[in-house]
């Protein structure tokens, strides 16, 4: 047969086909889709909150049990402002019935551990929402105005986006990391390279990737302006599902893209020919090899975020710090991304390595990537493994971002200044 | 008729409006902080009526739903870019600001001079010239005529 209709989908096509009721959908398509997980958390909740209480009380809440609600921008919080508009927000979810997670981790990561499932479609009040991607989720990042309708209606409309393809081949080296590879991709597609789009990532070098740190290659999608970031699930999702939420998990719909489906574009990454690198200041799509800035002056790191806040991540940092401190002019904070980590970090005793080394353990929470803990001040440099280095991202205007994988921010924090990690490992 | 507000390429919801204010109770209580890292003088200087003139990708970054609020609380006619972030434009279309890719007026526009926007015709006239825009999609435009999404659901059912 010849003709658009012969051709196959993508895997981001059939999610929404599939969500939409539909049997084929095409770049450029509206759809309504039924949203499987509506997701909020307290940066933004309280604008929904009185949208939802002036117009649409009525109207009440679609699936109060496939709505979530996550307190982890300003938790603990730092001032009776900040109580105030989290309480109307667990006085929302008790009164409605709700799940709320109150201080328990990062929404991105709740929602990858415990909500999440092939073949779901999940929007969220955040940007970094297209993490549940890394288990073949479609999902997306919204505002408030379009949260609150998919929470009162189930639904939402979406405009089917192309897809860009990253073929990944070959085993990482030494001393490089997902965060790596995620930055060298906002490297090469820019700022604004897959606005609009879905980005889909394949090939046998994801493959051999765990959950964790596919989740740090689909994250940062939106840094390079993707509506939606996904990793077809396989084995491995499923031995992740089950690890987190037992044997007798519902294990959801493995879609994937067909043979004949198409691409708007194709990019394709060797990883063994990767190198550690950083996004410097001020912008994420500013990409240099850590050797370019080697000997840049630093006087804060950070290990967290929901891009890498994960266990693997503390372990790889953790393995830089062992036996090795902290230069003691430099603070290094680390905030597990969930309550789960932290106790697999405990148990682990990677929390000794830090505290031994000098680090400051904090919460799960979004912390320094959020700019509610560790400001950064004026002249002050911060190496992070957050998801922004936007200027004020992380406390004053006139500080500055290097974001870096958790080998480069803890080898840079022993000896105080931007420090190549295959130095350490 | 407005003033233009220019700015470059690639700004973020955090300059728009950053971290510390978010959860103030209400728009209101934000909206004196709006670019207050890039342009001090801008909350204070901007009238209603006034236009937004950017660069590419305007409003990347966090999805934060204040950025578009703040921006339309201090009465902004629109806001004018090449391209705009996904969230930030489809957050402005829910709220019913204004926002209108025009790569040409993007280009044309100078700090402080006059310009209008005609969003029935399609049409930016500034600097002596006139520049058309694409209009939105059918969908997207029942939204913008019913004013924003809440109405639109409530309209619709």
């Amino acid at each position: 047969m010849k003709g658009p209709i012969a051709l196959g989908m993508t895997i981001t096509e059939k999610l929404l086909a599939r969500a939409a009721g539909v049997p084929h959908a095409r770049p450029g398509e509206i759809l309504t889709v039924d949203v499987s997980w509506c997701m909020t958390n307290d940066a933004t909740t309280h604008i929904s909150i009185d949208m939802f209480n002036a117009r649409l009380k009525e109207r009440g809440i679609h699936a109060p049990e496939r709505t979530v609600f996550v307190i982890d921008h300003n938790v603990p919080s730092e001032s009776p402002t900040t109580t105030a508009t989290q309480n109307k927000m667990r006085a929302f979810a008790r009164e409605h019935g709700i799940p709320l997670h109150d201080g328990e981790g990062v929404c991105h990561q709740l929602i990858l551990e415990e909500y999440a499932k092939p073949g779901d479609v999940v929007f969220g009040a955040d940007s970094h929402t297209l993490t549940a991607g890394a288990v073949g989720a479609f999902a997306a990042g919204v505002g408030s105005t379009d949260f609150v309708a998919a929470m009162v209606t189930g639904q939402t409309w979406v405009m089917v986006p192309p897809t860009i393809r990253i073929d990944v081949e070959g085993t990482l080296p030494e001393g490089v990391f997902a965060k790596d590879v995620v930055l060298h991709m906002i490297g090469d597609l820019g700022a604004d390279g897959a606005t609009y789009k879905a980005i889909e990532w394949g090939g046998p070098g994801v493959q051999a990737l765990n959950t964790e740190q596919r989740a740090t290659l689909v994250n940062m999608g939106v840094e390079a302006g993707a509506k939606s970031s996904v990793v077809e699930p396989d084995e491995e999702t499923l031995r992740y599902l089950r690890e987190k939420r037992g044997a007798d998990v519902d294990t959801g719909e493995l879609l994937a893209s067909d043979p004949d489906c198409v691409y708007e574009r194709r990019l394709t990454y060797d990883l063994s020919t990767l190198e550690p690198v950083v996004a410097y200041p001020h912008n994420v799509d500013n990409i240099a090899p850590v050797t370019a800035y080697e000997g840049t002056a630093v006087t804060t790191g950070f290990v967290g975020s929901c891009n890498s806040g994960r266990i693997e991540d503390l372990r790889i940092a953790a393995g830089v710090l062992r036996g090795r401190k902290v230069l003691p002019e430099v603070k290094l904070i680390v905030a597990p991304a969930s309550k789960s980590v932290y106790m697999q970090a405990l148990k682990e005793g990677l929390m000794d390595v830090f505290l031994e080394s000098g680090a400051m353990v904090v919460n799960s929470n979004c912390s320094v990537c959020f700019g509610n803990q560790g400001a950064i001040g004026e002249g002050d440099v911060l190496i992070s493994t957050g998801t922004r280095n936007f200027p004020g991202r992380s406390g004053s205007q006139k500080g500055e971002i290097f974001l870096a994988s958790p080998a480069t921010v803890a080898a840079t924090c022993v000896g105080g200044y931007i420090t190549d990690p295959r130095e350490f490992v | 008729m407005g003033k233009i507000w220019k700015f470059g390429d690639d700004v973020d919801t955090d300059q728009i409006i950053a971290t510390q204010y978010l959860l103030l109770p209400g728009v209101d209580d934000m909206k004196g902080h709006t670019f207050e890292g890039l342009r001090p003088e801008f909350a204070g200087g901007f009238a209603p009526g006034d236009i937004i003139v950017a660069g590419k990708n305007f409003g990347c970054g966090s999805s934060r739903e204040q950025a578009p609020r703040v921006i339309k609380a201090l009465g902004a006619a629109a806001v004018i870019a090449p391209t705009f972030a996904r969230i930030f434009y489809r957050n402005s279309i829910n709220i019913g600001l204004p926002v209108v890719m025009s790569a040409e007026a993007s280009a044309a526009a100078v700090e402080g001079e006059p310009i209008e926007v005609d969003l029935e015709q399609g049409t930016i006239t500034t600097a002596g010239s006139s520049f058309a825009f694409p209009r939105y999609p059918d969908h997207v435009l029942d939204i913008v005529r019913a004013g924003g999404l809440i109405e639109h659901l409530l309209a619709t059912g």
